[in-house]
């Protein structure tokens, strides 16, 4: 085992690329099990039912799967960039099992019922602490490595990546200040509507800084070394981080249209929402304008064609969201299925394709072997997990524009047309669509674990040499 | 709304700490190149030994 600084070490970053795909597929798993129980109830047995497994889903996904990626990416990408090896590996050791540790005690505690009842922030007191000290080891890390570098040009991946870290801190901490009753049970810090804005004020930098600027770091990484080219304008990658990071903040109002939030605060919301479709279609474009010149490599590169993909649903859901954060058109979308379809095209679309890709370019390289064990079953993944998302948006977007037309129709007395269940009896086929994509997408993770697994049988587990860097004057 | 005396004075912080790292990116050089880090990423071979033998 090479511990010395002239190889970079792959142990972490291995050890959260395989967590990776064991996560995914756990949280996807659990998915499925939700949309199952929305089309036949009698699947909510005891307390496995929708209300506590759909946390324990959203968590795993974003936090176990999501997480898991991001962090041996980083780890991955950082060393690479700035060649060095990693500061401190008995710290990054300790955000790796910290980490898993996390997850371990969601899965237990969730379907449990402990719960702060604050979206994507559920998690108890105890295991805040934890997340806090896990992620401050993780800055230390990354930083750390950033700060040994041997060049002194930081890659624009890392900004993208040392900004995530450090939002992400902030969010955590000021959503998560409670005061306990027990080691179980917490109430927030904040009360009635300040605790809403609180709430989304860290859940939607969660999706802006966890599931974008992290996940743009990886694409700022992977689609030019998938490509063998360099991205498309670097000038525009600066532009794009400064934009995102500087505007992003102030987006989260828009989760609380039309309620006790002050009606400035809800415009507020929308217009620095809107103004955020600039930088994210800057950085579209960037990523997949990276192949322009070499479109042909699509055609015959699985791993591209992820990575493509996940651009392609990045400016999708980029441009759905300013306009549901529209107050006209929230009216009409907010509470309904549609809200699911845009999350789904933003998480499987983008932060699981982006992932899937990077996982698929690094496993080879971290397990001594020339290529995946098989390129097929990549292509075969791709095409199943593409119909899957595609299955789940659309089934989605048609439930829920009919379940907001239901629910504002009035007769001309001023009652409602349509009783509630009205609306779920329309749903009720779209919801079984909905169950086939992600049967069919968590198929894909399951071929993807299978070829994982092949891959990394006899493979040479070693950490690489520190490369100096190329024509680079310091 | 007393939370937005936290959360204003708290971004108004933020800014300024984006700001000064911005400040220190541009004053350090970090953008005096702004087509060489592009290249210099790809110039950097991470295939495994083994995978570049069986090539």
């Amino acid at each position: 085992m090479a511990e010395t600084q002239s190889a970079y070490n792959y142990k972490v970053v291995r050890q959260f690329t395989v967590m990776a795909v064991i996560w995914g597929i756990v949280g996807m798993l659990v998915g499925v099990i939700i949309a199952a129980q929305l089309v036949w109830p009698d699947l909510n047995i005891g307390f496995l039912h929708f209300g506590r497994l759909r946390p324990l889903h959203t968590n795993a996904v974003i936090f176990a799967f999501g997480g898991c990626a991001l962090m041996g990416t980083s780890y991955y990408v950082v060393q690479r960039t700035c060649h060095a090896r990693l500061f401190c590996d008995k710290l990054a050791a300790f955000t790796f099992w910290g980490w898993q540790l996390v997850i371990v005690l969601a899965a237990i505690t969730l379907p449990l019922g402990m719960t702060q009842g604050k979206e994507y922030a559920e998690l108890e007191w105890p295991i805040d602490i934890l997340i806090a000290a896990v992620w401050v080891a993780y800055a230390v890390v990354f930083f750390g490595t950033i700060f040994k570098r041997k060049v002194s040009h930081i890659y624009v991946a890392n900004w993208f990546y040392g900004g995530f870290i450090l939002a992400v801190a902030l969010l955590h901490i000021v959503n998560s200040a409670a005061i306990p009753v027990s080691l179980t049970k917490s109430y927030s810090a904040y009360a009635g509507v300040q605790d809403a804005m609180i709430q989304w004020w860290y859940g939607h930098n969660a999706v802006g800084f966890f599931l974008t600027a992290g996940f743009l770091g990886m694409m700022y990484y992977f689609v030019p070394k998938q490509a063998e080219r360099p991205v498309y304008s670097y000038r525009l990658s600066v532009v794009h981080f400064w934009a995102l990071i500087f505007t992003y903040m102030w987006a989260g109002p828009h989760h609380l249209h039309y309620t006790a939030l002050p009606d400035w605060t809800q415009s507020l919301g929308m217009i620095f929402s809107l103004i955020l479709l600039a930088p994210s279609w800057g950085g579209m474009i960037n990523g997949i304008m990276t192949l322009s010149g070499a479109w042909h490599k699509l055609r015959d590169d699985p791993i591209l064609k992820f990575l493509i993909t996940s651009l392609s649903f990045y400016g999708m859901s980029t441009f759905e969201g300013p306009m549901m954060s529209i107050k006209t058109v929230n009216a009409l979308s907010h509470y309904t299925d549609w809200t699911i379809g845009h999350v789904h095209s933003g998480a499987l679309g983008w932060v699981a394709m982006i992932s899937i890709g990077s996982i698929y370019y690094l496993l080879p390289r971290l397990f001594g072997k020339p290529e995946m064990f098989s390129v097929k079953l990549i292509t075969v993944h791709f095409w199943v997990s593409t119909i899957g998302i595609v299955l789940y948006i659309a089934s989605m977007w048609i439930s829920g524009v009919m379940q907001g037309l239901m629910w504002r129709t009035v007769n001309a007395d001023g009652t409602l047309a349509y009783s509630f269940v009205e609306s779920v009896k329309v749903s009720y086929p779209f919801w079984g669509i909905r169950l086939m994509g992600g049967v069919l997408f968590l198929s894909g993770m399951l071929i993807m674990a299978y070829n994982m697994v092949k891959t990394m049988a006899g493979g040479k587990i070693e950490d690489a040499p520190v490369l100096l860097p190329a024509g680079h004057h310091a | 709304m007393e939370i937005l005396y936290l959360l204003i004075p708290l971004s108004v912080v933020l800014v300024f700490v984006i700001g000064a790292a911005f400040w220190w990116s541009l004053k350090s050089g970090q953008y005096d190149d702004l087509e060489g880090p592009g290249h210099r990423v790809l110039m950097d071979d991470d295939k495994p030994e083994r995978g570049k033998a069986d090539e």
